[in-house]
Formats: C-alpha cells, structure tokens, sequence
C-alpha cells in the first residue's frame, strides 16, 4: 500500500536577518521522511540542522519552499499535537516533581485528571523513572533529567519525536545507556524520529537514515540510508558494515568543509 | 571567635558608634539652653555638670537614647492602648493603612505588568507614565488626593491607603515586569510546541518564574508603602498614626515625640519587611528557585 511521507521538505529556504546582514541558514533543502524512520540530521555548526528541526516544529518560519508534516502545514501539526520535541536542555520546571513536569503539557492540553496520572506512570516506566516521580529536578542526575524530558514529549501519543541534540551534554556512558533506551523505545512505540547531533556514531547507531549537512550556506549534502539490522546491540559499532556507513558520513562532512 | 560573634560584633560596634555620636551631639546641641539658664541663676556650670544638664532637659533639642527608650516605654506600656497617647495605638493605626495600601499596591502593581508583558502597545503607553508618577514628589500630591477623595465622600483609611499605594506599586511593577520576563527562551519555545495559550503561559510558567523577583519587589513595596501611610497621614486631618504623631511633636517642639515616632516607624518598617523575608525564603526554598 502506498503511503505518503509523514514529513515532506520542498525547496526549503530560510534567511535570517541579522545586523551582519542576511545570513543563508538553509538553502534548497528538499527532504521526505517516512513513516517509522529513525533520521539523524548531523554537520557542523552553523549548518541549519537545528534551524531545519525548527522549522518541522513551527518554531521558525521558513523565507521560501513547501513544508508538510503529516500532510499539513507545521503549524496545523502543532496544533494537533503531532510532535514531541526534546530539546538540548531538560528544561524541567525546579518547582514541579518529576511527575509533575511530565503532567505539564497533558494539562495544557487538557488531558482529565485521571487520563494523566496513567499516561505519566506509563511514560515514566518507558524511561525507567518510576521511582523517581515524586522526586524533584535537582535530585536527579543530568541523564535522567533527559530521560524526564524524554518521557514528557512520549506523554502525548505523538507520532513523531522531533530531537535537538538531547543527549549532547551528557557523558559518553550515559549517552551509550540512553541510545539503547531511545532505540528500544523507536521499535516498541512505531515513532518516526528526527535527532539533531554531531556525532557520528551516535548518528550511525541510531538511524535508518542519516542527513549529512554543511554550513554557509546550509544544505543537504548526502543522504544516507542505513542497511543495519533493526535489532542494534552496542556491539554493532565493531562492525564492517557500521564501519563502512561511518566512514561515508565522515567523507560527506569533509566534502561539505572544502570550500570549492 | 564564633559565627554568631561573626555576625553580631560588627552591628554592636556600629550601634555603639551611633550611640556614642549621639550622646555627644545632645551635649554639644543642648548646652546653649544649659548655659542660659546657669547664666540666668548667676551659676557657673562645671563640664560635669553640664553633662548631666544637657542630658536630662524636659524640652531637649536632641533628645539621649534614654530619654528617647524612656518615652517609648512610658507611651507604650504605661498607656493604654486605646488612649490617643499610646505610642502602640498611633502605631497600629499606620501599620493597617500600611498594609491596606500595600495590597492595594500590589494587586495593581502585578495586574499592570501582566498587561504591559502581554502587550507591546501597554508597555509602550503605560511604562512612561508609571516611570513619570514616581518623579511626582508624594508631598505634594498627597493633599490633592486628600482633598479630592474626600469630597468623593471617601474619608477615614481609604484616601490614605490611595496615597501609600501610589508609592508601593512602582516597585512592584518593576520587579514583575523583568519576573514575568525571566523565562528563558528554550522554555517558551517548549510551551508553544505544546500550542500553549498566553494564559496558560501565564500560570504555569511566567507567574511561578517570577516569585523570587516578586519578594525583592514586595520588600521595597512595603517600606515604600509605610512612607506614603506617614506622609498620607500629614494633610489628613485624622488626628491618628505615626506621621500624626511625629507632625504635632514637630508642630509643639516636642523633640522626645519626633524621635519616639520617628523609632516607631523604623521598627514597623524593620519588621514588616523581615516579615516577607520569612514568608520569602520558605516559599523559595520550596520551589528550589534562586534568591534575585
């Protein structure tokens, strides 16, 4: 049966105007994700892969070119609560549980009481914060704030998880632990995922897909589809085929920094 | 030396610096009388003498921390309360238009800078006006308000609380302006990936984010709040309250009166604003937010 892409990118552009003058931030980008795709947008700085995930997300507005998420506008998706969105930051309220972060966006959209209290156990099972629902931000490490911060944009049913380097603050073992729980969490919940990170092997473990972008102007430079098996242990990254989709990540970032 | 010796020596030696300029300028301020009267009964008064002189006249130009305890003592606990010479009665008279003008201040302060955060056109017309009526000097404006208030029909505490409000919202509408401003930009931009309205912004997350800058205003705002209740009291007529009572001490020369008052006041002011201060860090510990 045919499906249309869950997210569809057109002719994308975006300027920004700064007192510098106008700064190209993404150029021609043109994109189509699927249904149950895992994406990761990777680049170095300055090469729009944020700006791109905030355009998704109806955050910024784009100068030219046709976007469409689930088949509508980003706004319209908004409003429909289609996405979740982690940002690079927790961004948990010091004054609010654990319990009660993830409750906040079902009150603002008005979830009944008891709908919530279900939907944050469940959730906070999904992360493995159980315990920890009473508990306050500060009580908690860095990675499991994350995992909080996680847990609330899964609390809504949206389809799509849009990520903006989550774990980009995080140390590597942690990061390891939550890539593995991010992944067990993709299969399980059938999420079409977009994660912002600039690192490759984070990129390559995670994706079916992987978006190699470049800076000034920002653009797409390759896009790369993955032929790792669905089921990915950590061990996957010893391997000749994780290897060989690395190395053409690598090779794409290095011809998007030779500045022709 | 132990930390409560830390805290408590240098206010003990700056007290007893105070205490010691002041016992010294009542004898430099009250021996013109001293003098004139030794003159007068042909004495010659030794330094001594002169000390104790200076520091024990009915009618001093500077009264001693003694004589100013001693007064305080005599017209708070050896009146009654209800008696018009009761320091305490005066007392409390002040303090409830201090506090009625000061929730009025507030109400109106908060309401004002929600209004002005929501809306570009109410900070651009309101804020240059709220600015202009703190350059106004209170003293002037205050009989106007009296006067107006009262052929409004309005008497008694209410034009009095008008005037102490006007000087406590200002704070208050500063400080909650830069509160409700405070949310970083990440966190807005999460409220509208979940379509948020502006007053579900407001609740859940500007007014929460604004209560560390809310106690640093509620603070000036109540000792603003007392200036204007004393200053309100001067052209009103009532008879009563801490301004009152300093007005007619100054109207009859009777320094012991100011300086009683005058403490009063200090004292009222001091524990209204460690009042919010405990109130301030319970609530703030509790939310886990930082002191502004």
């Amino acid at each position: 049966m045919f499906q249309s892409p869950v997210i569809e990118v057109t002719d994308l552009n975006l300027t920004f105007k700064t007192n510098d003058g106008p700064v190209n931030a993404l150029s021609k980008v043109n994109l189509s994700i699927e249904k149950g795709d895992f994406v990761s947008f990777i680049g170095p700085s300055g090469c729009g892969k944020t700006t791109l995930l905030r355009v998704l997300a109806d955050l910024d507005q784009p100068t030219s070119g046709n976007v469409l998420v689930n088949g509508v506008t980003p706004e319209q998706a908004r409003m429909s609560k289609a996405y979740g969105y982690v940002f690079q930051a927790a961004g948990l309220y010091p004054w609010r549980t654990i319990g009660a972060n993830i409750k906040l966006p079902l009150e603002i959209m008005g979830y009944s009481k008891g709908e919530q209290k279900t939907r944050v156990a469940k959730v906070l099972d999904l992360v493995e914060l159980s315990e920890f629902e009473n508990k306050f931000p500060w009580q908690l490490s860095g990675g499991m704030q994350q995992r909080a911060s996680i847990a609330r944009a899964l609390a809504f049913d949206a389809d799509i998880l849009l990520m903006d380097e989550p774990f980009g603050s995080l140390d590597e073992i942690v990061r390891d632990r939550l890539n593995e729980q991010l992944l067990e969490i993709w299969k399980s919940n059938s999420k079409t995922i977009c994660f912002v990170t600039h690192s490759i092997p984070e990129a390559v473990y995670l994706s079916t897909k992987i978006v190699v972008m470049s800076p000034r102007p920002g653009r797409i430079i390759d896009i790369i589809t993955s032929d790792l098996p669905a089921d990915r242990p950590l061990e996957i990254r010893d391997s000749k085929e994780f290897i060989a989709v690395s190395k053409r990540v690598r090779e794409g970032l290095r011809t998007g920094h030779s500045y022709e | 030396m132990s930390k409560v010796g830390n805290r408590i020596l240098p206010i003990i030696s700056v007290v007893g610096f105070i205490f010691v300029f002041w016992w010294g300028f009542s004898i430099i301020l009250n021996s013109p009388w001293a003098y004139d009267q030794a003159k007068r009964n042909s004495v010659t008064l030794s330094f001594s003498e002169l000390v104790v002189e200076t520091w024990s006249q009915k009618r001093p130009k500077l009264p001693t921390p003694y004589q100013v305890a001693t007064e305080m003592w005599d017209t708070t606990v050896n009146k009654k309360i209800t008696s018009k010479r009761s320091l305490v009665y005066h007392t409390v008279i002040t303090f409830s238009e201090t506090v009625y003008g000061f929730a009025l201040g507030t109400g109106f302060g908060i309401l004002l800078a929600i209004a002005i955060v929501h809306n570009r056109a109410t900070a651009m017309s309101v804020m240059p006006w709220v600015i202009t009526s703190q350059t106004i000097p209170i003293l002037a404006l205050a009989p106007m308000i009296i006067v107006a208030l009262g052929s409004a029909g309005f008497n008694g505490l209410l034009p009095i609380a008008i005037i102490s409000m006007y000087l406590s919202f200002f704070p208050v509408v500063v400080g909650m302006v830069k509160g409700l401003r405070s949310p970083e930009q990440l966190e807005i931009d999460q409220m509208k990936t979940w379509s948020a309205s502006s007053s579900q912004v407001l609740f859940k997350l500007r007014l929460p984010k604004s209560v560390p800058y809310l106690f640093t205003s509620l603070k000036l705002g109540i000792a603003a709040a007392l200036v204007g209740a004393i200053v309100g009291e001067l052209p009103s007529g009532g008879g009563a309250g801490l301004g009152f009572r300093m007005l007619s001490g100054s109207t009859f020369g009777n320094t012991l009166q100011i300086w009683s008052g005058l403490l009063s006041a200090a004292i009222l002011a001091a524990s209204l604003i460690g009042f919010i201060g405990v109130f301030q860090r319970a609530i703030l510990k509790r939310m886990a937010l930082e002191l502004q």
